[in-house]
């Protein structure tokens, strides 16, 4: 507080040169405001962007893109992508990269399915109840194997990691059609499909607005929390309306999702199926099932809340970012650099792993090409999302949303009916454009 | 001076290095007293840098010993340096530049709630705490340092060895990025450091600040120690003949890289 109210009353020269120490609580225009509410004015444009692309889509398409149908497809197609993306924040933030997370896809993806399918059955029997739940740790395990190996041989052995997961890129994708020999594997356990969000694999209209309010009353328990902590040590504060605001905007996006995913129903047929499937008795009279948040979405918010939580409140976060920021700063501060940058890509491998569950329990099969091209998918989304390639900056809430606006780019032409090659001509020159912005955006502000 | 009679806070005994065939350092000695500042002089490229960064734990010795207090002393990595309560200040200002101050104070040694989890709140509270007796006019706290001044960035790096107890300070080059003002407020930092007791190698090749703030000079030259001395003991004359042309004064104690002065009568001659 104290801070504050002398930047505005007594010129000294630091502040007369700094904007930033102009009297926070005074809102000065849109640009001011934004200051207050301390939101990064990027993610703002972002944000823009995506309801830009939205409305623009509705319109063409004369309201099919603004449905909970397409909204609903939309979360799901973007789990695969988001959930990796995430992991790509770290691994760009530290100065590196990986091209090998499609095939690794890929390669656990088959390795899961061959254990479910071909293996697990022999000795449990199928569908085995917990069969899904040894399918997902196998899957993990092999993807944090896999990014120890590349992590070791970029860490320790200093090999560039464009090299490293360039080999990775065509071994884990050679690999991938070895386990069975090009053969596609289905179908896959029952329970595991869930998580592709099909039928059944959603939370349903009760458990969707559960979700729902946790989300918000942790969002409101993490503002006022912080609050509370920075007033404690008398910590100049953000003005309180801002604070309100941006809860009550969370929030109001938080309800509005789960109201628009409740308004998908399930088709008829397909939930009278689910039931049969699983000897539950079938009513004749209409279900009137809700889809909810799939299941992959649910996925996508653990992992984008653990992920959050590993970068700014952990010390491996904190690694990451001050080695992306300065790697002789982080060296010299006694961190051990190499180590650091094998656990970065163990994470990388385990989230790999983790969207290959989702993206062959969509299709309900495992097939040795699934992935391809995801590598640069991801790349893009965190790029988009604000990651700067040169290192120490980024957010994985900023690579989520460049997962959903790349997605949105493509499910909006592909209702369109665009055909396929320009659809990958809008999406490259959207890349580039979303840097462009991003370079000309911080050589405005002067950040890094 | 009476710091002369107690144990050396550090003693570096014959430290050897070479880099591809190049001696940097070869066979040098330096030792420095609590409370004292011990500048070290040379041209770039006479090995100042390199043997201070052995110290530091940047560089590993081909041979030598290290002793701190007395007792022998490993120091394999920046790491095992900070054991012995060795700080560097890095010419290079050694900051992440996209982290904050509070973040960049606590590098590698964050404070921690019990479930582990980094305690911002805390670290921040502490970093406020120690920069308002450094430099009462910080109050970017909020933004990356990459957004302060020269002479701001410093004083985190002061702050940083400040705070971490730091009893031997290794200052590489620490006002060379900085302007006038900001230069005397490193000075007085480092005045105010030396009457807490620490020790502090003062590497720079501006003789006028090294005279200002040492109490001895150490001279090298080509890998080599020329000499050293009290600089009430020596003219900047004479400290100069030492750094360009190897030349020990009467003044100074003679190491190992100094021209004898047969040799030196012979060069004037040319």
């Amino acid at each position: 507080m104290s801070d504050t109210q002398q930047a505005a009353g007594v010129p000294t020269p630091v502040h007369a040169r700094n904007p930033v120490h102009v009297d926070q609580n005074r809102p000065r225009g849109v640009g001011g405001m934004l200051r207050a509410m301390e939101v990064d004015v990027r993610m703002i444009g972002m944000i823009v962007a995506l309801i830009v692309i939205w409305v623009v889509f509705d319109l063409v398409t004369g309201g099919l893109f603004i449905t909970p149908r397409n909204l609903f497809n939309l979360s799901v197609q973007t789990s695969s992508v988001a959930i990796m993306a995430t992991g790509m924040v770290f691994v760009i933030v530290a100065r590196h990269i990986d091209l090998s997370v499609g095939s690794l896809l890929g390669f656990c993806a088959m390795m899961m399915g061959t254990f479910q399918t071909n293996w697990l059955p022999a000795h449990l029997g199928f569908n085995y109840p917990a069969t899904w739940i040894l399918a997902i740790a196998f899957g993990i395990i092999v993807g944090l194997v896999v990014g120890a190996l590349q992590g070791f041989i970029i860490g320790y052995l200093s090999v560039p990691a464009f090299i490293v997961t360039l080999g990775g890129y065509l071994a884990w994708r050679g690999a991938a059609w070895w386990v069975t020999t090009g053969q596609t594997v289905a179908p896959l356990d029952r329970n595991f499909t869930l998580f592709g969000g099909g039928i059944g694999g959603t939370l349903g209209a009760t458990w969707s607005w559960v979700f729902g309010i946790i989300a918000v009353a942790a969002i409101i328990f993490f503002a006022f929390n912080g609050r509370r902590m920075r007033k404690a040590f008398d910590f100049p504060l953000k003005p309180m309306w801002a604070e309100i605001v941006n809860v009550v905007v969370l929030s109001a996006v938080m309800i509005a999702f789960v109201i628009v995913m409740n308004a998908y129903p399930v088709p008829e047929r397909a939930a009278k199926m689910y039931l049969q499937a699983r000897n539950m008795p079938v009513p004749d009279e209409p279900l009137n099932w809700s889809q909810g948040i799939a299941l992959p979405v649910v996925a996508v918010a653990v992992v984008a809340l653990i992920m959050t939580y590993v970068a700014k409140r952990t010390k491996f976060g904190r690694y990451v970012f001050a080695m992306g920021g300065n790697p002789q700063a982080a060296e010299l501060s006694g961190i051990n650099t190499r180590r650091i940058t094998m656990y970065i890509f163990m994470l990388m491998g385990v989230l790999a792993a983790i969207s290959g569950v989702i993206a062959s329990a969509r299709l309900q099969s495992a097939a040795n090409d699934l992935g391809t091209l995801d590598e640069l998918r991801v790349i893009a989304a965190a790029v988009i999302g604000g990651t700067s390639l040169a290192g120490g900056a980024g957010t994985i809430f900023g690579a989520i949303l460049g997962a959903l606006v790349m997605q949105s780019l493509q499910s909006g032409m592909a209702l369109l009916g665009v055909e396929s090659s320009l659809q990958s001509i809008v999406v490259g020159v959207v890349l580039v454009i979303a840097v462009l912005v991003d370079q000309i955006y911080r050589r405005r502000v002067g950040t890094v | 001076m009476d710091a002369q009679n107690r144990a050396p806070l550090v003693d570096m005994r014959d430290i050897h290095i070479s880099f591809g065939g190049v001696k940097a350092v070869d066979g040098v000695s330096i030792d420095l007293y609590p409370g004292e500042v011990v500048g070290l002089l040379g041209h770039n490229g006479a090995g100042k840098s390199t043997l201070i960064k052995i110290l530091s734990g940047a560089y590993q010795p081909d041979a030598g010993e290290i002793y701190v207090n007395g007792e022998k002393a490993d120091i394999h990595n920046p790491r095992d340096a900070r054991k012995y309560n060795i700080e560097t200040i890095y010419q290079t200002l050694a900051l992440a530049d996209n982290l904050k101050a509070a973040e960049n104070l606590f590098l590698g040694r964050e404070l921690t709630s019990r479930t582990g989890a980094l305690d911002d709140v805390r670290m921040e509270a502490e970093t406020r705490k120690i920069l308002a007796r450094l430099n009462p006019n910080f109050r970017k706290f909020a933004s990356p340092v990459s957004a302060l001044s020269g002479g701001q960035r410093q004083s985190v790096a002061i702050a940083r060895a400040v705070y971490f107890n730091a009893k031997i300070l290794i200052m590489d080059e620490p006002t060379a990025a900085l302007g006038v003002q900001e230069t005397a407020m490193v000075a007085d930092l480092v005045k105010q450091l030396k009457s807490e007791g620490l020790g502090i190698f003062l590497i720079s090749h501006d003789i006028h600040d090294v005279f200002d703030l040492a109490d001895r000079v150490a001279v090298m030259k080509n890998g080599q120690l020329v000499g050293s001395a009290k600089v009430s003991d020596v003219s900047q004359d004479e400290v100069l003949g030492m750094i360009i042309l190897g030349k020990c004064p009467p003044g100074a104690i003679p190491g190992p890289g100094a021209i004898p002065a047969e040799k030196l009568a012979r060069i004037a001659h040319v």
